[in-house]
């Protein structure tokens, strides 16, 4: 829970020397690991910068910032979604069928009757997004008026829209999305490499929707009740909580998350492919829980959860700067999740410890 | 089941004898120097309000949980009894109100599990069903061992625990509210059972509220009260008054209430009904209404229907029909939300399951059912924290809640301080109508008080109260009037000038079948 600093201290430390030394200990302790994808963040940057050539380097910030911007817009998304106490498999077939509707609508547009309507760039991106979060719904209602467990009802998703992203073009792709001058859709790679003020269009668009998620998450009652269904749903509804809607909000906004990243990428690329985005959900998963947002629900940050995309996503990379094996890549990358996650524990335990100290 | 083993030095009578029995909790005592003794080849039966003792005393004697001080004699020897299965060592088997089964295994499989049958590691399926016919067809219970035991109803679930402690060999069996879920049918069948176990030499400690009932099956009769035994004897010496003086005592405990003006009806419920899956009804066709700046208590054994009604009422029981109207506006069709905004709250009565989200600070916990009214519409709906201070802060001085700082997490309060959190939430919604389910269950003798001047406070702000109590003293402590339920019916409406302990009781008493 994202509580004030300024709260007053739960318990005075007693006066037995002993137990305060061991309190101030825990203590000490507790706030290094809460403050761990912090040091993590560090420790990669310093390790990388020492053994990488060229990591620090103009060229490869920007390539870096490009690869921590898709993970952490799809974090983002995943993390309310997570507070919850679900969980959403769908968001890499999402960012797939986006970037490929995106594809269609500038090149193909859209058949009525005898004529053939092109929407401006703006228009595309709307539409897909659109998509996106239309999706996320058929998600969110499938969890909460069909009580499909969102673990199936996502997995469903994942395999249904992945589908449905190769039977746009049969298969193929969509090149050369540059647009036609005459039909006024041009521009749709600003999306993608566009800069403005000296950031690149992708960082604006996750530290913008970042900030909003942000503030939804902790200034806003919808922010409020999702933590509080992760934390104990029958409360809550107990409570007088809409618990469906807001399920219904985190599937439908994690959708919209998704498909921002799909026209990101596929901006970028200047190429929607009917499999981008295979896996990444794990990715936004795996950034999550990096981010210590647990996945039972109830406790976790939005800011948590794009540090600890930028960890994965600049790990993967200095790897891969470094000449370390694909293989090796992923032993590594897994042990590191595994180890966030044994961390987290320790967290809890010693945080149980220190009430049982001052008790 | 062998017959009453005759030990050389076994004590004539008495299978279980304990001594000085004591169990202390941080804050209260459970079990004060209880001895207790049960007699071998009987019906032992055991009662006493909620509170009383009976669960903790059984608890200890079953191995559930061991005894501060004390000693326990099983066959005139001094036994230690550490766990479950020591106790199932010494013969000693309990059935626990709430049903430990496997809904999606067999009848069978249930009742081995955890003692399965094997042979090389390897389950025998044939052996088990085998068994588990020719346990059950003693017990005459008419039951298949390969039917799922989800596919039976509760009272044949109940037979099943039955036939699973007695597949273990035990001497003397526990049964604890055997009989709160049962129709009229499945108690006969589980009297007969008795009758059979009792032939069989098996000894059984029953715990019931049933009066009738423990006059038609005990052979004698224990009491507790405030964690003390208070009286013993044989049922064919008492009557039906005798228990119910000896459970609620001669001295009887005084609240401060204060007559108030009451005004005009503000709750009406009219043919409320609410079926169980099998076929029972919790809420039986009750009607009644209820004004404001009313207390009312709604007394009723466990298992009477009483947080049935008020879930029922708050909209947490979808499948309940019946006419609601809150001030005159019928709500029957909305769903909980809407009731809360139309003046209707809920404290529920498993505060840690459904009243309070753990990882949450006590403010964040009382604002959670009034966030609207938080949020300022100026800033993107954003919460504004100075109001939600200042209404926490008010809640918890009103309520004197003992807590360092609002922001303090909610599990750093104690028992009867988290209540009190969860009645500020119900507070902070400004409700008409506060219902409250057992609020003062598991919380201490202070806290109680504070919760009954908060009752008399709200009731004299105009709010009607309705709480269900399964104790005596707390139902007469505060109410204007005394609903009494029993097997989901509203058996008897009680003015404040009329209170009477005996009458209260006895209508909580569910007609069964006597057999």
């Amino acid at each position: 829970m994202e509580t004030s600093n300024s709260s007053t201290p739960l318990h005075p430390v007693r006066a037995k020397p002993r137990q305060h030394g061991a309190y101030v200990a825990a203590r000490v302790a507790v706030n290094l690991l809460r403050l761990r994808i912090f040091i993590a963040l560090f420790a990669i940057v310093v390790v990388f910068s020492l053994t990488a050539d060229n990591f620090m380097s103009a060229g490869n910030l920007l390539i870096m910032a490009k690869h921590v911007t898709i993970v952490a817009i799809l974090s983002i998304g995943m993390t309310l979604v997570i507070l919850t106490g679900g969980i959403d498999l769908s968001v890499g077939s999402i960012f797939g069928i986006s970037g490929m509707a995106a594809g269609y609508l500038l090149l193909e547009g859209v058949r009525i009757g005898h004529y053939v309507v092109f929407f401006d760039t703006f228009g595309v991106a709307a539409i897909a997004c659109v998509l996106g979060a239309l999706i996320g719904a058929v998600n969110g209602y499938l969890i909460t008026a069909l009580n499909v467990a969102p673990f199936i009802a996502t997995l469903g998703m994942l395999y249904v829209v992945r589908g449905a992203a190769l039977l746009v073009n049969n298969g193929g792709t969509y090149a050369d999305l540059s647009g036609n001058p005459a039909l006024g859709n041009t521009g749709f790679e600003f999306i993608g490499n566009g800069t403005v003020l000296g950031l690149s269009t992708p960082v604006w668009i996750m530290l913008v929707l970042g900030a909003i998620t942000i503030f939804i998450a902790r200034k806003t009652p919808l922010g409020r009740r999702i933590y509080a269904i992760g934390g104990n749903e029958q409360a809550a509804r107990f409570s007088g909580i809409r618990t469906h809607r807001v399920k219904l909000f985190v599937y439908t906004f994690s959708g919209f998350c998704a498909a921002l990243v799909g026209l990101v990428i596929t901006a970028q690329l200047q190429t929607a492919h009917p499999l981008t985005g295979e896996t990444y959900e794990l990715n936004a998963i795996a950034a999550v829980v990096l981010g210590g947002t647990a996945l039972m629900g109830g406790r976790g940050t939005v800011f948590g959860s794009v540090v600890g995309a930028c960890v994965i996503s600049i790990l993967g990379d200095g790897m891969v700067m470094c000449g370390i094996s694909d293989f090796w890549q992923m032993v590594i990358k897994g042990l590191v999740i595994i180890f966030a996650v044994v961390v987290d524990q320790l967290q809890q335990r010693l945080q149980s410890r220190m009430v049982s100290l001052t008790a | 089941m062998s017959g009453p083993n005759a030990t050389p030095r076994a004590h004539a009578g008495h299978i279980i004898e304990t001594r000085g029995l004591s169990k202390h909790y941080p804050g209260t005592a459970a079990l004060v120097d209880v001895d207790y003794k049960v007699r071998r080849g009987k019906v032992n039966v055991l009662i006493g309000e909620n509170g009383a003792g009976k669960s903790t005393l059984m608890k200890l004697l079953a191995g559930a949980q061991s005894a501060t001080s004390g000693e326990i004699r099983i066959d005139g020897q001094p036994v230690q009894i550490t766990d479950v299965r020591s106790a199932e060592a010494h013969g000693v088997g309990i059935i626990f109100q709430e049903l430990n089964l496997f809904p999606d295994l067999s009848v069978a499989q249930n009742i081995f599990a955890g003692n399965e049958l094997t042979r090389a590691g390897v389950i025998r399926s044939r052996d088990e069903n085998e068994q588990a016919k020719r346990l059950l067809a003693r017990l005459q219970i008419p039951i298949n061992p390969r039917t799922r035991l989800g596919d039976l109803y509760v009272g044949q679930q109940q037979l099943v625990e039955i036939a699973k402690a007695l597949s273990k060999h035990i001497k003397v069996l526990i049964m604890d509210e055997p009989t709160s879920a049962l129709s009229r049918n499945e108690v006969e069948i589980l009297f007969k059972i008795i009758r059979q176990l009792k032939q069989d030499g098996v000894t059984v400690i029953y715990i019931s509220h049933r009066l009738e009932e423990i006059m038609a099956i005990g052979d004698c009769i224990a009491v507790l009260r405030n964690g003390r035994l208070v009286a013993e004897d044989d049922i064919a010496n008492i009557d039906i008054p005798w228990i119910i003086e000896a459970m609620v005592g001669s001295s009887k405990k005084r609240f401060a209430f204060e007559q108030h003006p009451i005004g005009d009806e503000v709750l009406k419920v009219a043919d409320l009904s609410l079926k169980r899956p099998n076929g029972i009804y919790a809420i039986d066709h009750v009607s009644f209404s209820v004004r404001a700046g009313e207390v009312v208590a709604i007394y009723g054994l466990m298992g009477a229907g009483r947080t049935e009604l008020l879930e029922s009422l708050l909209g947490a029981q979808p499948l309940a029909l019946g006419a609601i109207e809150l001030a005159g506006r019928a709500i029957d069709a909305l769903p909980i939300p809407a009731r809360i905004d139309a003046g209707i709250a809920l404290v529920p009565e498993d505060r840690q399951k459904q009243g309070m989200v753990q990882l949450m600070s006590i403010l964040e916990n009382m604002t959670l059912s009034s966030l609207g009214k938080f949020a300022n519409r100026l800033a993107f709906g954003a919460l504004r924290r100075d109001a939600q201070v200042v209404a926490a802060t008010d809640i918890v001085r009103r309520l004197a809640i003992k807590a360092a700082s609002v922001d303090a997490p909610i599990t750093s309060l104690s028992g009867g301080n988290m209540q009190k959190v969860v009645i500020g939430k119900a507070l902070l919604t400004s409700p008409k109508v506060l219902l409250m389910d057992e609020p003062t269950r598991g919380i201490d003798v202070g806290a109680k008080e504070d919760v009954y001047s908060t009752i008399s406070l709200l009731a004299r702000a105009g709010i009607a109260v309705i709480y269900a109590t399964s104790e005596l003293d707390e139902a007469m402590a505060v109410s204007n009037r005394v609903f009494v339920m029993a097997s989901g019916r509203l058996t008897a409406v009680i003015e404040r000038s009329q209170f009477d302990s005996e009458r209260i009781v006895r209508a909580s008493t569910p007609a069964t079948a006597v057999v």
